[in-house]
């Protein structure tokens, strides 16, 4: 993540920049899929509770500036397409 | 310079007359004993035309310092007043007006908090303030209440300051007292305290900005850290604020003021309307050959260790006389001045009197009695008992 300067009081003159707040760097664990396995049941986007799963042509894949790592996602895969790994930082 | 007006009020009327002069935009209270007549006062002036202010009748003090945080963050100058239990209720408020860095000045009518309840003369509502990062002033009469609303006004709004103030004036003592003051003219308040532009930023919809966000670990500490700086500062913005108050109004103005003290032995440390009293014992005890001074604290953040020290610094004994009590500890003014000589290699024997709790009186024997329990522990160069309170009723004690 890009540091800022910290302002007096805390003010941030740039109105709407908490798009700019990424919070997949909060993540240990990082999903990965295997595009063969992946039948796009969909189970792991309904699942998601940051919205950090998107549909691809011909599998899933995962928007890590969001994904806390929770794992949710290869729980709920029904083939077994998701495994969680340590991430190294 | 104009000329400067005469009047016989009330402290809460010499507060709320020093807030006029300080021409604020907005006003959001809600009204609690002994600081009632604050809001009462400035709602006539607005009603009467005497002051162009917005103000906000609020459904409590949790909202009245809230309305004081968004019209301060929109570049207003803003101020209100409040006490005891009230002070207690914005509690989680002043926090917030301090690390958003607004100028907010609050007149306080210093009263003791519940249970039991009790509405009179006590430091324990803004001594339990103390760590929310807001200066604190405390006056002795009402003169010093009228000037000190101008001078917390002028400090706060400093670049190198921008932290929120309270102005402390004990309940009923001075708050409902009647005494002499002299009102400074509006001209030359205005050529004391020029308008409030907000350097760091103001709440805008032309120009959005996001006030109050959040502090993640990765940039809380730093913004703390900026924020205790600004606090660090102060004195020398005090300071010079003080001296050039002095020289456009003539009177004099200092974090602590010795009285006294040159050759004192002994020094009674005090703050608040009970100094006038201390001041007349020591010109008693002074009569009868004792070497007694006295020193009085107008700030008490930031704590002014650095004139404590060259004050009491060669005293052989310092009587701190607090009008709160930090239960476990001590008071509060003791245990912030114990801790400026913990390094030092001198040090006066320190002595803590915890006095006129709720309201309860403080005489002259009083303060004698302190001095020669202080100066008892200087001749046997040891304190026995550090914390002692004084004017106990044992028909009462159970």
């Amino acid at each position: 993540m890009t540091k800022v300067k910290i302002t007096i009081g805390g003010i941030n003159k740039d109105a709407g920049s908490s798009k700019e707040y990424k919070t997949g760097g909060w993540r240990t664990m990082k999903p990965e899929v295997d595009i063969e396995k992946c039948i796009q049941c969909l189970k792991c986007f309904d699942y998601c509770p940051d919205g950090a799963v998107k549909k691809t042509e011909d599998a899933i894949e995962f928007d890590l500036d969001y994904c806390k790592g929770c794992g949710i996602c290869a729980k709920e895969c029904p083939v077994k397409a998701i495994v969680m790994k340590v991430e190294e930082k | 310079m104009g000329e400067q007006k005469g009047l016989t009020i009330q402290g809460n009327m010499a507060t709320a007359l020093g807030a006029k002069l300080c021409r604020p935009d907005v006003v959001p209270a809600y009204p609690i004993t002994p600081s009632t007549l604050f809001p009462e006062k400035v709602s006539e002036y607005i009603a009467d035309g005497e002051l162009d202010a917005s103000m906000i009748r609020v459904e409590s003090e949790h909202s009245a310092m809230s309305a004081c945080i968004g019209a301060s963050s929109a570049g207003a100058r803003t101020c209100t007043a409040s006490a005891s239990q009230g002070i207690a209720l914005m509690h989680e408020m002043l926090f917030i007006a301090s690390g958003m860095r607004l100028p907010i000045v609050m007149a306080v009518g210093n009263r003791a908090l519940s249970a039991p309840i009790n509405i009179w003369a006590d430091h324990q509502d803004t001594m339990a303030s103390r760590d929310s990062g807001w200066l604190q002033f405390y006056a002795e009469k009402n003169q010093e209440g009228l000037d000190l609303m101008i001078l917390a006004f002028r400090i706060a709004e400093d670049e190198r300051v921008l932290l929120p103030a309270m102005v402390g004036i004990d309940g009923f003592v001075l708050t409902h007292t009647v005494e002499g003051v002299k009102a400074p003219a509006q001209e030359d308040v205005d050529e004391f305290l020029p308008d409030y532009e907000p350097p760091h930023g103001k709440l805008d919809p032309k120009e959005p900005m996001t006030f109050g966000s959040l502090g993640t670990p990765e940039y809380y500490q730093e913004l703390k850290y900026d924020q205790v700086k600004a606090m660090d500062n102060s004195p020398e913005v005090i300071d010079e604020v003080f001296d050039e108050f002095e020289e456009k109004f003539g009177r004099e103005y200092n974090r602590i003021t010795p009285y006294k003290c040159d050759d004192a032995e002994i020094i009674l440390l005090t703050m608040g309307s009970m100094t006038g009293t201390a001041r007349a014992a020591v010109d008693e005890m002074r009569e009868n050959g004792e070497k007694v001074g006295l020193a009085k604290l107008t700030v008490f953040r930031p704590f002014p260790g650095d004139l404590l020290k060259e004050i009491a610094g060669d005293a052989k004994g310092l009587a701190i006389v607090d009008r709160n009590i930090s239960p476990g500890y001590g008071g509060a003014v003791f245990a912030e001045s114990a801790g400026i000589f913990i390094n030092e290699d001198k040090s006066p024997l320190m002595k803590n009197f915890i006095v006129g709790l709720g309201g309860r009186e403080i005489f002259k024997k009083n303060f004698k009695e302190m001095y020669e329990k202080t100066k008892e522990a200087v001749e046997k160069g040891s304190v026995d008992k550090m914390v002692e309170w004084i004017n106990m009723d044992e028909e009462v004690m159970r």
